[in-house]
């Protein structure tokens, strides 16, 4: 029986971005190294994407809380509003959120910036002025990223529960001190570090499709457009798929 | 550039290709392409598009790795070279992108620079900024340091690109499609600068072009490029006076 084109091209695809990623592990880690652009591209990474990351935080905190506050009231349990809902945000909202956020932001960025590098054949350039194009361009994004999104969600998980805090004082009447104090009652550090290890890959994984993408974007606008849009619909599949393998391993570990 | 006699001219062979080949799945660009450059010669290599004459000079610089044939670049054979020895000729190899390829998101000093902190990392800022200077002032746009290559026309953008190849002093300077997308006014002062430089730095230049006007003014030879193979070779006097039909196609 003949493989369907499709079938082969996403085999095809798969192959070539597990050697994409082979290739950034044993070339990532040899001098000489870039850190002068590692560090510029965090600062661009975690800058760019802040004002987005914090307001959608915001955002989901607050509805999170205005939405099961009569579901919790019905139960009798109003009072165990403020754990909830921080457990939601840091275990799984906060985390995916903030990593389908940085996928639209960021890889769709890195898909276009590197595929019209490619095509302007700054790339190129690049390789003839005596610098390895990989580790300039691929490797520091790559690594910004693993590094960005985690202080990111950390950061969006700490808007979300302020965000939440407001949204259950606009109909009842909590002070700050109990709403941090009923967080912190329950809340553990196995409630905190799984879902902050997952966002590494999360990351890891946005930072290699979109470089991966923009890397062997096609040739002309079409080419480059298509490099952003399959970063952002790639790795956003990766985000969930990353997601369901972490949940599998915490609850074989008993952490859930 | 053809008319004017060189002193630094010599039989020194700096580029020697043979039978180079390459090709992309089934199809064949270069089926046994033979050429010489000498030292301080500046030959055009004439072809129509598609056949395969940027691919040449991608392969020239080691951008791209052929099939089967030599290639000796000052000296060096391109194939099986270490990283840095490879990094060592490309810096006396300059190379000008038929897109320019400025760096979009550095000024133009920032552009200049680049090259200048890869290939001499050992050089002080005081220094970095009189060779950007330098090489601004040959391509007189020295006003545009710190401006974004977004903000400059056509033509400036490939003077840039100029400045930025001439940076390293490089020996050779190969050129692809320098005119290309320009428009006559703009294409002649490109072509004179390449004349001026040629002069002033002593380079030898491979001039990949179909623009026949700069083909006039830059070409000591003319490589014919036909089907992957150097088809014929000859000053632009011999070629014009050709009665090869192909070779007519050209200057028609």
């Amino acid at each position: 029986m003949a493989i369907p084109k499709k079938a082969l091209a996403f085999l095809k695809q798969t192959g070539e971005l597990s050697s994409f990623t082979g290739r950034f592990f044993s070339e990532g880690f040899r001098p000489p190294y870039e850190f002068g652009e590692f560090i510029r591209q965090c600062y661009l990474i975690g800058n760019k994407s802040l004002p987005l990351v914090g307001t959608t935080a915001f955002i989901m905190g607050m509805v999170l809380t205005i939405q099961l506050r009569p579901a919790l009231i019905s139960y009798g349990v109003e009072s165990e509003l403020p754990f909830i809902v921080a457990d939601a945000i840091i275990r799984e909202i906060g985390p995916v959120i903030t990593a389908l956020i940085f996928a639209g932001k960021i890889g769709s960025g890195m898909g276009a910036e590197l595929g019209s590098m490619k095509v302007t054949e700054q790339i190129d350039a690049m390789e003839v002025s005596g610098t390895n194009p990989f580790k300039f361009l691929v490797v520091t994004r790559v690594l910004a990223a693993t590094l960005m999104l985690p202080l990111l969600v950390l950061l969006a998980d700490s808007i979300s529960i302020i965000g939440s805090f407001i949204g259950l004082n606009i109909k009842g009447v909590m002070s700050f001190r109990l709403f941090m104090d009923d967080i912190f009652q329950y809340l553990d550090f196995t409630d905190i570090f799984p879902p902050l290890i997952k966002t590494f890959f999360f990351g890891f994984s946005v930072g290699m499709v979109g470089c991966f993408k923009g890397y062997f974007s096609d040739k002309g606008t079409e080419g480059v457009g298509r490099s952003a849009n399959s970063a952002v619909v790639v790795s956003s599949m990766l985000i969930f798929l990353i997601d369901l393998i972490a949940v599998q391993i915490t609850d074989l570990l008993g952490f859930n | 550039m053809p008319t004017k006699e060189k002193p630094y001219k010599s039989d020194e062979v700096v580029i020697d290709v043979r039978d180079l080949s390459i090709s992309f799945g089934s199809h064949v660009v270069l089926d046994g392409f033979n050429l010489k450059l000498h030292k301080g010669e500046d030959m055009v290599v004439l072809g129509k598009s598609g056949s395969g004459k940027s691919v040449l000079i991608k392969c020239l610089i080691g951008l791209l790795r052929p099939d089967s044939g030599q290639i000796n670049v000052l000296g060096q054979s391109m194939d099986s070279l270490k990283q840095d020895t490879l990094d060592h000729i490309r810096a006396r190899v300059g190379f000008l992108f038929q897109s320019n390829a400025l760096y979009d998101s550095m000024t133009v000093r920032e552009n200049l620079e680049f090259p200048l902190r890869r290939h001499w990392t050992r050089m002080d800022q005081h220094q970095a900024d009189d060779l950007v200077m330098e090489a601004l002032k040959n391509v007189g746009l020295e006003e545009t340091v710190d401006m974004m290559p977004a903000e400059l026309s056509g033509g400036m953008r490939k003077r840039i690109a100029l400045a930025r190849t001439l940076i390293l002093k490089p020996e050779i300077i190969l050129y692809d499609e320098p005119t290309t997308g320009l428009d006559p006014i703009t294409g002649r002062e490109i072509t004179d600068l390449m004349v001026d430089i040629a002069e002033k730095y002593q380079t030898s230049s491979l001039i990949i072009s179909h623009d026949m006007k700069c083909v006039q003014h830059t070409a000591e030879n003319i490589a014919v490029l036909l089907n992957g193979k150097c088809h014929a070779m000859g000053t632009y006097e011999e070629m014009l006076s050709s009665e090869d039909p192909f070779i007519r196609q050209f200057f028609q």
